[in-house]
């Protein structure tokens, strides 16, 4: 077999894990909104869960847009906690082991009940106002990484296309300037 | 939309969810570790995640319509995710981005984070509903009090 020699260097700095873990598990994400859409119609989004979830508990009229959509919301959020839970609790635990899995080095398992559970080293007040950003943000904006960035570019929609371009952009200028400062995790 | 629905309506939706948070955990974009690394250039593999997904979503909003014209779920329609562009997408792009370039977190990915164990993830949760929160006040109050109070986006 002749492999050049330069295209597995190239491949292991860009891509340090490999790409069977990313490429399987953005395959998985896709197909999860497929099943929803071919079902329903519907293309589904993450973001619009925390505004639909506030009009159980705000009468502005900005959320009680939501009250039609609010339930199935809660139902596709609580998917979605469950399906990563099914994770931890087979691969991510090594019950089910599989050469497309690389498990990664970042941030900190703990053991409960005999599953392997992971938890974050970012610090807390990163998260805090970066959600604060991320939840004022994706509402202005007409989406998330989901709404935008799967739903609407594979529908070819320019506004998602250009919204993705503004983030991701952003985003990266952003990480880059903070770990500049010396923050880290 | 009302409430009577197909009753395998909220299950097909529960089930996509599934399928969709562990490939979440799976690909590790659930960790903000990994976003972080992604964004600092020192490892590209999420762009296999968010490329990936978008590719096996276009085959369906391509294929679909041609099927059939309406979900069996809903009556709903195929329709592909358009929404109409303004200023905003720019402005509310640029303040996710600098949310996302902080703390590495986006909302699919923060849900599936908590199911990974990460509880640590409810500070950018808490975040998160704070901030949907401030933006939709400020704009049910912009919208009351406009003189031009539509409802309408």
């Amino acid at each position: 077999m002749v492999t050049d020699p330069l295209v597995l260097q190239l491949a292991a700095e860009l891509f340090p894990n490999g790409i069977s873990r990313y490429a399987v598990g953005g395959l998985l994400v896709g197909l999860g909104a497929v099943v929803i859409y071919i079902g329903t119609g519907i293309p589904a989004g993450a973001s619009t869960f925390l505004e639909s979830t506030l009009s159980y508990v705000s009468d502005r009229s900005r959320f009680q847009r939501y009250v039609g959509s609010r339930d199935w919301r809660v139902v596709f959020t609580l998917g979605i906690i469950l399906g990563a839970a099914v994770f931890a609790a087979t691969v991510q635990s090594g019950v089910i082991a599989t050469s497309l899995y690389e498990p990664g080095t970042t941030g900190q398992t703990y053991e409960l009940a005999g599953i392997t559970l992971w938890l974050t080293e970012v610090q807390p007040w990163r998260l805090f106002l970066g959600g604060i950003l991320v939840g004022i943000g994706t509402r202005i904006g007409k989406g998330c990484t989901s709404g935008h960035g799967v739903c609407g570019v594979g529908s070819a929609s320019k506004t998602s296309i250009v919204g993705v371009a503004t983030f991701l952009l952003v985003a990266i200028g952003t990480a880059q300037l903070v770990a500049a400062l010396g923050v880290s995790p | 939309m009302s409430d009577d629905r197909h009753p395998l309506f909220k299950p097909l939706i529960f089930v996509g969810g599934l399928i969709f948070g562990f490939g979440l955990g799976f690909s590790h974009m659930a960790r903000p570790e990994v976003v972080l690394n992604f964004l600092q250039f020192e490892d590209f593999g999420l762009l296999f995640v968010m490329f990936g997904a978008a590719v096996v979503s276009g085959i369906a909003f391509a294929v679909m319509p041609r099927i059939r014209d309406t979900a069996p779920l809903t009556g709903d329609l195929y329709e592909r995710r358009l929404k109409s562009f303004d200023r905003n997408v720019l402005i509310g792009g640029a303040i996710f981005g600098v949310g996302w370039g902080l703390s590495g977190i986006c909302p699919g990915a923060a849900y599936a984070s908590l199911g990974t164990g990460n509880i640590t993830i409810l500070w950018a949760l808490a975040g998160m509903f704070i901030g949907a929160y401030a933006q939709g006040y400020w704009r049910s109050r912009t919208a009351e009090t406009g003189s031009t109070a539509t409802r309408a986006d």
